[in-house]
């Protein structure tokens, strides 16, 4: 079965490099031969893994969670590549590119979470949880409400996410292979399918370890090779940057993606917040044996997303310089006109210009492997909360049997690979670094309050948990679609309801209090019980006692 | 698991040493990463033009760059010393509650 979807993906691969010359239009560049060769070698090198891995995908965890036999620096790796998606590469280097400063505002708020997840969360995760988070706020409430609350809220993030994944693959291989948006979008949607289906949590968590390997190494060559030119001084640097930027020194001040405090908090918050609330990150913290290698693994992750933020924000500064000055790179050769391939692919020029079309190559391979390995964890993820939460516990009430929840996952993976193929094409137009903020926003008004509360707060109840958890997620949701970047931008009302285009500042208010107070003035005898199984839930989660022991790999 | 076990180890001085410990501990770095980052956020919001002053006359580092940077290798030193800490002197002090709650178990 598997080396049948191998030779279909191999067709579709070499027709789409053959169809190249007759449907090339005026924004697509000629096919890159190092880009599809590299690419080919990583798709062969994850394919080899996945089949290698689907003969070690047995049981239900092995298909969730590799059998909890992942060390803290190879899911460390996984995190960091979980993280550091191709809008990280693609959308944060353009928007240092166009805005300066504020794309490092963005990178300092995707980094802060990290410490605290560490501090207050990755202990109480892998102490209680097994294969998702819902497994820990449903620990000692109504199962079926609560589980179907969290599913709900995952899903929600993980389609999101994909959409700014999807439409970063398809601009990048429009502008590699010459093939069109909507053709790319099947190809990564099919691709994906097949690692997740096949090969599970192994070999989603392989994929993103060789794929976070070679996004650290091309980024980092990329910006030697371009911080070169300027000696390695930053000085030098941001003196004839600035000289040149439309934004002149400003560019080094908050500007217009900041331009009021409510947007600047409310980003924080959602940025910061939002990562403690990603159901495709905090799965990973399962696929350790102890919190201890949990807690090594937010260490290794943090260190590595950190020093690559900081890469990013070189690469973006120098692109000013190198791209931005360099006629070739714009449409009809106007500096300051569009970039050819659109906005996002700002960080891909760059390569060319420093490196040729080897380093080009390179970098775009690694930024379409990237692509296909976030896109599988947020699957993965996805297809867990509908087969472990919302058909095993839910549905079943735990009686399904582990090869019907592991034949459901695989069906709800085929099903959010058409979801995310759908919505790739709706979204086409959208900046992707944008919109991974707006799924931290749900993330972190979803996801995070109840998770936390559950974790911390003896008090909560099931009904504070539920109003709590959709609370959040429905405010979040529809502040979103209320403001300008849906209400006007994609269903063409004229002016927005609400006037910010984040939402956590507003959203996780209402989790927090509708929780609190809907746990507070339940009375009923279940909430006295929930209440009661905090004691027990409180010595798990800190000392581990009562988890799963994981199989050894 | 049983509850008469998390009993046991509920009365176990030496699990209130942890959860003390370590929680004061948490607790403590979290606070500081917050103040830093909002403290940050809140010059954002609030005092943009300060940020992008120069650390020096004549220097193209910004006082925002050089923010930022430092909260990079700050907040990263931070977890490396939680985990060093939390890893040696707080598991061994887990293992100690959770052997003698086994022991207690047995007898």
């Amino acid at each position: 079965m598997s080396r049948l979807f191998s030779a279909l993906f191999f067709w579709l691969i070499s027709s789409s490099a053959f169809a190249t010359p007759t449907i090339e239009a005026t924004d697509m560049q000629a096919t890159n031969w190092h880009a599809i060769i590299m690419f080919v070698i990583f798709v062969a090198l994850t394919m080899g893994i996945t089949y290698w891995a689907a003969n070690r995908t047995k049981s239900a965890a092995d298909f969730y969670t590799a059998g909890g036999g992942i060390t803290g620096l190879q899911n460390g790796l996984a995190i960091a590549g979980d993280y550091m998606s191709a809008a990280t590469l693609l959308g944060l280097s353009a928007m240092v590119y166009a805005q300066g400063f504020d794309g490092y505002v963005y990178m300092l708020a995707f980094f802060a979470g990290w410490p605290m997840i560490l501090f207050l969360m990755s202990e109480r995760l892998r102490n209680l949880g097994r294969y998702t988070f819902s497994d820990i706020t449903a620990y000692r409430l109504d199962q079926s409400k609560v589980r179907t609350m969290a599913a709900l809220s995952s899903l929600t993030v993980v389609c999101f996410y994909l959409i700014a994944q999807m439409v970063g693959a398809g601009q990048l291989i429009k502008l590699l292979f010459g093939l069109d948006y909507n053709i790319a979008i099947f190809v990564v949607g099919i691709l994906m399918v097949v690692y997740v289906t096949f090969g599970g949590m192994v070999a989603t968590t392989w994929v993103q370890i060789i794929k976070a390997g070679m996004l650290l190494l091309g980024g980092t060559i990329c910006m030697l090779l371009a911080f070169k030119e300027f000696g390695f001084s930053y000085q030098t640097l941001l003196e004839r940057a600035t000289a040149v930027h439309k934004l002149g020194p400003k560019m080094m001040y908050p500007g217009s993606l900041l331009a009021d405090p409510v947007t600047a908090i409310s980003l924080g918050l959602g940025l910061m917040f939002g990562t403690a609330g990603l159901p495709h990150i905090l799965m990973r913290f399962f696929t350790v044996s102890n919190a201890a290698e949990a807690r090594r693994s937010v260490l290794y992750a943090s260190g590595f997303v950190g020093y690559f933020f900081n890469v990013i924000f070189i690469m973006g500064l120098c692109a000013i310089l190198i791209v931005g000055q360099t006629p070739a790179f714009f449409e009809g050769g106007t500096i300051g006109g569009k970039l050819i391939g659109g906005g996002n692919m700002v960080a891909m020029h760059l390569a060319k210009a420093v490196g040729g079309n080897m380093l080009l190559g390179f970098l775009a391979a690694v930024a379409f492997a990237t692509i296909l390995a976030v896109v599988s964890g947020l699957t993965l993820a996805g297809a867990s909360a509908i087969s472990h939460d919302i058909y095993a516990r839910v549905i079943m009430k735990g009686t399904a049997s582990e090869t019907d929840e592991i034949r459901v996952s695989k069906m709800a993976t085929l099903g959010l690979g058409l979801v995310a193929i759908i919505l790739g094409i709706a979204f086409e137009k959208m900046n992707i670094a944008f919109m991974v903020g707006l799924a931290f926003g749900v993330a972190a008004a979803g996801n995070f309050p109840v998770l936390i509360l559950s974790m911390y707060w003896k008090g909560l109840t099931t009904r504070g948990a539920l109003a709590g958890g959709y609370g959040g997620l429905i405010s979040a949701v529809l502040f979103v679609v209320f403001s300008k970047s849906v209400w006007v931008d994609v269903l063409g009302n004229k002016a927005a309801l609400f006037p910010y285009t984040q939402p956590a500042l507003f959203a996780m208010p209402v989790a927090f209090i509708l929780a609190y107070v809907l746990s507070k003035t339940d009375g009923s005898a279940a909430a006295k019980a929930e209440i009661a199984a905090y004691e027990d839930q409180y010595v798990r989660a800190q000392t581990g006692v009562g988890s799963d022991a994981p199989a050894a790999h | 698991m049983s509850s008469e076990l998390y009993e046991q180890i509920r009365n176990n001085p030496t699990f209130h040493e942890l959860v003390t410990r370590r929680g004061r501990f948490a607790w403590t770095l979290t606070i500081i990463s917050l103040v830093l980052f909002y403290g940050f956020v809140m010059a954002v919001a609030f005092a943009p033009a300060s940020l992008g002053q120069p650390i020096a006359e004549g220097s193209m580092m910004t006082v925002g760059v050089a923010a930022e940077m430092f909260m990079f290798v700050f907040f990263w030193l931070m977890t490396a010393f939680y985990v060093h800490t939390a890893n040696s002197q707080y598991d061994d002090l887990t293992n100690q509650i959770v052997r003698s709650a086994l022991k207690g178990k047995k007898s």
